[in-house]
């Protein structure tokens, strides 16, 4: 710690100052910060779709909205969360986080790594532009099942391109990963001693190089029917609607898990720092997220059990599928038995893991429910799947990425944040999000089919109570950035350390820690003491 | 003044209601998925009640140990944190009673799935095709066929600020001009398919919905024990009026669905003299 001082190196005044700087820049810590601003704009840019989508199902009838301009408002929210909110977010993690936490002094390929973020805006600007395009934006769900997919207006090649953007970036990103965690870490840094940050980016990494590659292939094919006369998707011209959708949830569920395993990473570094105990079965949990990853490749036609398959497909979908189970009840154990005799105190970013524990598990077991095939004939393509999804992804990944910017902005700034504004932010989100979430099982349960603007009024009741929980939960993030921006603007000094139970290399460093993270690779023993 | 009487009295009946049996099972309706009328659907409600409890119980167990260690062992309290952080006969528990568990789950699943999947010895076909925005249910080998499109009060009040409150109409968004007559107490098989864009065709009280697809046929079957009336909605997002797309079933007694089918062929059979293909020629026309 003491020798962090030391790091400080004459480079520090040579990168360029102003606008310049950024748009430029190949440090990990700079290229980092872009990466979650810019996630958080997009957050609120999904957020306020989704405020719209609310207001709209507040009462049946329709008073705000157009039919159409609510479906676009459905598929432009989850392409903005999914790959401009989420993703996004998990690459500036892993950039700040990575170099730190294997004691690197940057990332392996640092140009590529500028040119990974400065891709998005690009990308975003092509999407958020169809907004204002004749014929709207697109409104075919963000799955842009063809054919209708093929009715988009003027938005369709800006659409196709924009995720085109979108996947190109996420590839360098991970390659950039890659090649700096195989290539990098700290003498006596092996593969087993990574903190499960680090493994479970590796293996998100490796979904995304395996699994965005199709994507792009599918949105390409949807290009050339729809431009250039050919047929892949078109029964009347000998293609098949349905290959499309296999082609797309073959990308699609390891592209939720590429959503969620960072998410079990950072709850596996925040519950033990809080508890004051290690970690419960860490080579359990590095199996487990590889035996998820695994199976993630082989359960994608659950998303598709209504398009009518063969009986043997039907049985071994549902099969792999419910057996994602295991693994990811040893993870739920695991956090569980890291609490269970330990000394905890439950800052900011301890109740947001903790919540994120509870609430994703509530998310994991309509998971299970959904992947029992006859069942979901009731289930699929209702509210009840949009609760489902919304559980493992807002109260999943956005609390996991909640609770991590509480836990690592002290060192990402130099500055404590106000634990006051933190505590009002974790209620107020966490009862506002089940009023907003936990209903829509009941509708789903009680047939009310999702993506539709209006509904009959048996639903009007739950609707009311999702909507006022939906608004409530909008409004208190605004809690959120005003904390992050008084806690970069100042507040207490934080030590290096930061927390009292912290472990691991990031908190051997300063806050915030010298331009070249480790310029010098730390010594074996701080690795060793790291280790939890 | 008037208004105020009857909305006020409809407060009173509502109240009246929520003491009776009748109203607990409605509010039940709203909580919980139906148990339906069909020997699948029942199945299916068995299942998904056994799945739902396993759950609880996990939860309760799970949610139950996060919350005693959040109030046992806080270091307010003094609590002093133990070292230990591996047990292999743990670890391997609680990988291996999920596991044993699943294939409790996944018997009856497997059961439930291949029931629904055997559709022979059915006593009648039933064509319905998916429009952008309408179904088309053709009567297969009966020569009867018809469309059925979303009632005009409905459709009237679904407008953008109509002004007119969705609960003053009858069954809102979920009426249509022309029902689809069945039998009960007869195994009927479903062909789904869709002429545009892919559709789902979804009555909950028959416990399954289908996709319909353009290029293909599904095959599902139900059979229906009771007489009544079944309400549904497309399932699969097909374009700006996807939501105003309703299914409704009316499952008639035997010797009634004969007379309603004779009286249909009846009225459609100039139509069939008139051409070979009339589901295709009503399309085209269109």
């Amino acid at each position: 710690m003491s020798t962090a001082a030391a790091h400080h190196d004459e480079h520090h005044a040579h990168h360029p100052s102003g606008i310049t700087r950024w748009l430029t820049t190949t440090n990990h810590k700079d290229i980092g910060t872009m990466y979650l601003v810019f996630s958080l704009i997009m957050f609120f840019i999904g957020g306020a779709m989704a405020m719209i989508i609310r207001l709209e199902l507040f009462q049946p009838g329709l008073q705000w909205v157009n039919p159409q301009f609510f479906n676009s408002m459905t598929t432009m929210h989850a392409l903005v969360m999914i790959f401009g909110a989420v993703m996004p977010a998990w690459t500036g993690f892993a950039n700040w986080l990575v170099p730190l936490m294997i004691g690197a002094p940057d990332m392996a390929l640092p140009r590529l790594n500028n040119w990974s973020f400065w891709i998005l805006p690009f990308a975003f600007t092509l999407l958020l532009s169809t907004l204002f395009m004749p014929g709207g934006a697109p409104a075919g769900g963000w799955t842009m099942y063809p054919p209708l997919v093929l009715q988009t207006g003027n938005a369709f090649p800006f659409l196709i391109f924009a995720v085109h953007f979108m996947g190109a970036s996420s590839i360098a990103g991970a390659i950039n990963i890659i090649a700096t965690v195989f290539n990098m870490r700290a003498p006596g840094m092996t593969l087993m001693k990574l903190p499960l940050f680090v493994w479970t980016w590796i293996i998100t990494a490796f979904l995304l190089i395996a699994s965005i590659p199709v994507l792009a292939g599918a949105v390409t094919m949807l290009l050339t029917d729809k431009f250039f006369g050919t047929s892949f998707f078109s029964a009347a011209g000998g293609g098949d609607p349905v290959m499309f959708q296999h082609i797309f949830w073959f990308f699609g569920h390891p592209e939720v898990y590429i959503l969620i395993l960072p998410a079990f990473g950072i709850a596996s570094a925040i519950i033990p720092t809080f508890a004051r105990k290690p970690l419960f079965g860490y080579s359990s949990m590095v199996y487990a997220s590889a035996s998820i990853a695994f199976l993630s490749f082989i359960v994608w036609a659950h998303h598709m059990f209504t398009v009518g398959m063969p009986l043997a497909g039907e049985l071994f979908f549902m099969y792999a599928t419910v057996l994602i189970a295991v693994p990811t009840g040893v993870k739920v154990f695991n956090w569980v038995a890291t609490m269970w005799q330990s000394s905890m105190t439950f800052e900011t970013p301890m109740l947001f893991a903790i919540a994120f524990v509870v609430l994703f598990t509530i998310g994991g077991f309509s998971g299970l429910m959904l992947g029992i095939t006859p069942v979901d004939f009731q289930y699929h393509d209702t509210y009840f799947v949009v609760a489902h999804f919304h559980y493992v992804l807002v109260t999943g990944a956005v609390y996991a990425l909640i609770a991590g910017t509480y836990f690592w902005l002290p060192k990402w700034t130099g500055h404590m944040y106000s634990e006051t504004l933190g505590k009002w932010h974790f209620w107020l989100s966490t009862i506002s999000v089940n009023v907003l979430f936990f209903p829509q099982h009941f509708l789903g349960l009680a047939g009310m089919p999702r993506r539709i603007p209006d509904y009959a009024v048996q639903f009007a009741d739950w609707n009311m109570v999702s909507s006022i929980g939906g608004f409530v939960f909008g409004l208190s993030q605004i809690l959120f950035v005003v904390g992050i921006v008084k806690c970069a603007r100042g507040g207490k000094q934080a030590t290096s350390q930061v927390w009292e139970g912290a472990h691991g290399l990031e908190w051997t460093l300063s806050s915030p820690p010298p331009y070249h993270s480790f310029s010098t690779p730390p010594a074996a023993a701080t690795i060793e003491g790291g280790m939890r | 003044m008037t208004t105020s009487i009857s909305k006020l009295a409809r407060r009173g009946s509502a109240a009246a209601l929520l003491l009776s049996p009748l109203m607990a099972q409605a509010a039940w309706n709203e909580l919980n998925l139906t148990k339906g009328v069909t020997p699948y659907s029942e199945t299916v409600y068995d299942l998904h009640m056994m799945i739902l409890w396993i759950c609880v119980i996990t939860g309760v167990l799970v949610f139950g140990a996060i919350f005693y260690s959040i109030l046992k062992f806080r270091k307010s309290a003094g609590a002093v944190p133990a070292q230990w952080h591996e047990s292999t006969l743990v670890e391997f528990l609680w990988t291996a009673v999920p596991a044993i568990i699943l294939v409790v789950m996944a018997v009856p699943a497997t059961k439930a799935l291949i029931m629904m999947e055997d559709v022979s010895n059915s006593a009648m076909t039933i064509k319905v095709t998916g429009y952008q925005w309408r179904w088309r249910y053709d009567y297969v080998n009966e020569g009867v066929g018809y469309y059925s499109t979303l009632a005009k009060p409905s459709d009237t009040a679904r407008q953008l600020d109509s002004g007119i409150d969705p609960a003053s109409v009858e069954n809102y968004l979920l009426e249509v001009d022309n029902e689809l007559v069945v039998p009960v107490g007869q195994k009927i098989r479903f062909l789904t398919t869709a002429a545009d864009v892919i559709h789902a065709w979804w009555v909950p009280a028959l416990g399954w919905k289908r996709d319909a697809i353009p290029g293909y046929i599904n095959e599902s079957w139900a059979l229906i024990k009771e007489p009544g009336v079944y309400r549904g909605q497309c399932a699969e997002l097909c374009g700006k009026d996807h939501g105003f797309m309703p299914v409704v079933v009316r499952a008639l007694p035997e010797a009634e669905y004969k007379a309603w089918l004779e009286k249909m062929k009846a009225e459609q059979a100039p139509a069939t003299a008139a051409s070979a293909v009339p589901a295709l020629s009503v399309a085209a026309s269109r």
